[in-house]
């Protein structure tokens, strides 16, 4: 039977404030424990919570970004459930009225893309950490990340395979890093998934019985988790069984899924609105100016990419996975245009983030500036250099030789386009190439090939290797022109 | 809508409240007759009243995202039964 997967995935985003959602106290990563948890991250009785103006208007960024309903008037609620890393016995969050309800997120795969509907977005503070190691059988309590705002952000069950899921992770995170909203740092939390993973016959449309697999933080776990889960359903269903509701975890040295708990045990959260926090109202005058500080999206600038530079939207959808590196393109796209913009974009997406990758670099450390990149592309469109001495250009570049016509100067880079330089190399190949001509002549296409080797290799590999083609296949055209012996 | 006993025990163990079992049936009259309460009313036609999440008619009221917060964790950890390491220690829980 053919089986369809279905995941909705729920992402919890750490807003970059300063200080956290309820308290004073400061959010910065790797402090020593429990210096940055003041009275009201460790619940001391008598104290209250007042709310982060910041990550107010960090959660309306998000909800303006995916086109989403921003409730003007949105209520805090208690999550009670009891875990020592939660010192007041619930979690402040939002249930009924949420910050954001609705909008939607387009994710590129390859030539095609998909619009994901998003359920909502919702306020909350991060729970403490439990440290397991031994304290004489004991646990301890580190309360720092007590507090912590966070965003969860919740998708329909709208993606239908492991390579969605990740596309739909990876346009989330570029977004709430081009938004500002989030610094991104998957190894120290900042963005971790849960994936709601079910199977059904393929072509029905109710829902199988879903399992839900936690704190997935990275691309690659994600992918590995649903693959394995969605087999392991499929195994159970067509063994006859049955699937049970339960949340499991992904072990990945193992690299398969286990329970963490099944649906009887599962928590009943008794949500109730918290009386220690007045409704949240978003007034006129903040939401408008919230929504002109927006920057221009992701998905607007990827279609106007496509529509200006002609690019694909995979292409496009490359460009922007940050600001910086969709700043870079266009300020080494400035003044062209025709094809040049194409070949900016794969210099980029090539050769640049391949050293960028490698050096652990990001855009904005780039040793080659975009006014740079944009000579070595006029060099390669003039027709002064051939793809493998722009490639020695570059790498010259990059290690910081200086301007891309004095490296071609100095290392004597210029390609022989002079017609009478070519005529004379030609030919000196065909002249000596006798049975290389005779073949050709004989109908066997790769002799050519063989014949412009040897020119490029004559010329040290400076001839413009078109150019070599156009002449070679003129000359041998010319009935009697160089038969051998003549 | 009535609980019946086991309903007690379930929010019980929900709340960690320990209940013994001659506390469990006055418990159950107790808790059915504010549900009854509720009950009476949830009859009343509320029909075009907004629902109210708090009793004070007005809006939270937002801080500066600055950090205000000394380190006190000193003093902090000094009210825990025990403390090692700088950490708050409990007992093991691995869930």
């Amino acid at each position: 039977m053919q089986w369809e997967i279905v995941i909705g995935l729920e992402t919890h985003v750490q807003l970059s404030t300063r200080s956290k959602i309820f308290s004073g106290a400061s959010i910065a990563f790797g402090a020593e424990p429990n210096t940055q948890a003041c009275e009201i991250d460790v619940a001391l009785p008598g104290v209250l919570p007042v709310l982060n103006a910041r990550a107010v208007e960090k959660a309306v960024r998000f909800g303006l970004a995916v086109d989403a309903t921003v409730n003007r008037r949105s209520v805090f609620a208690r999550k009670n459930y009891f875990y020592p890393d939660l010192p007041k016995g619930y979690q402040i969050s939002q249930y009924e009225i949420p910050i954001v309800e609705r909008g939607s997120l387009e994710i590129v795969l390859g030539e095609r893309s998909k619009t994901v509907r998003l359920t909502r977005a919702h306020l909350e503070e991060d729970a403490g950490k439990s440290l397991h190691e031994d304290f004489h059988g004991m646990s301890g309590i580190d309360l720092n990340r007590a507090g912590t705002p966070l965003l969860e952000i919740v998708s329909e069950p709208d993606l239908r395979s492991a390579a969605e899921a990740v596309a739909y992770g990876k346009t989330l995170h570029a977004l709430v890093r081009w938004l500002d909203i989030c610094d991104g740092n998957m190894q120290e939390g900042s963005f971790r998934m849960d994936a709601n993973v079910s199977v059904r016959p393929a072509g029905t449309t109710d829902f199988g019985t879903r399992c839900e697999i936690k704190n997935l933080n990275s691309f690659r776990f994600l992918e590995r988790a649903i693959e394995y889960e969605a087999r392991r359903q499929i195994d159970v269903l067509e063994e006859g069984g049955t699937i049970r509701q339960e949340t499991r975890l992904y072990d990945p040295q193992r690299d398969e899924t286990r329970t963490m708990r099944s649906k009887e045990d599962a928590h009943d959260y008794r949500y109730f609105p918290d009386p220690d926090l007045l409704p949240l109202e978003i007034g006129a005058d903040s939401l408008h100016s919230i929504a002109q500080s927006m920057p221009e999206l992701p998905g607007a600038m990827r279609n106007r990419f496509v529509a200006t530079f002609g690019l694909t939207p995979y292409d496009a959808s490359l460009l922007t996975t940050s600001r910086e590196f969709a700043h870079y393109y266009e300020s080494a796209c400035a003044g062209l245009s025709g094809t040049t913009p194409k070949l900016v974009a794969n210099w980029m997406t090539g050769a640049l983030a391949a050293r960028l990758n490698e050096s652990g670099c990001d855009i904005t450390q780039s040793k080659v500036a975009p006014e740079q990149l944009r000579a070595l592309i006029g060099r390669v469109a003039d027709g002064t250099l051939s793809g493998a001495m722009a490639r020695e250009v570059f790498e010259a570049l990059w290690a910081g030789e200086g301007e891309v016509d004095a490296i071609i100067e100095r290392r004597g880079l210029r390609q022989i386009s002079d017609s009478s330089e070519l005529d004379r190399l030609t030919d000196q190949v065909l002249a000596q190439n006798a049975a290389q001509v005779a073949d050709y002549r004989a109908g066997k296409a790769k002799a050519f090939n063989a014949l412009v080797g040897q020119v490029m290799k004559v010329s040290k590999g400076k001839a413009n290797p078109q150019q070599v083609s156009e002449i070679l296949r003129r000359k041998l055209a010319l009935p009697g022109y160089f038969l051998p012996g003549a | 809508m009535a609980l019946a006993i086991d309903d007690v025990r379930r929010v019980a163990q929900l709340a960690r409240l320990r209940i013994e079992d001659a506390q469990a049936a006055p418990m159950l009259a107790e808790l059915n007759t504010i549900l009854h309460l509720i009950g009476e009313m949830q009859a009343v036609d509320t029909s075009g009243v907004e629902p109210m999440s708090h009793p004070r008619d007005v809006a939270q009221r937002l801080r500066a995202d600055e950090i205000t917060e000394p380190d006190r964790r000193a003093a902090l950890l000094a009210l825990a039964p025990r403390a090692e390491a700088g950490l708050y220690l409990v007992p093991k829980v691995i869930e």
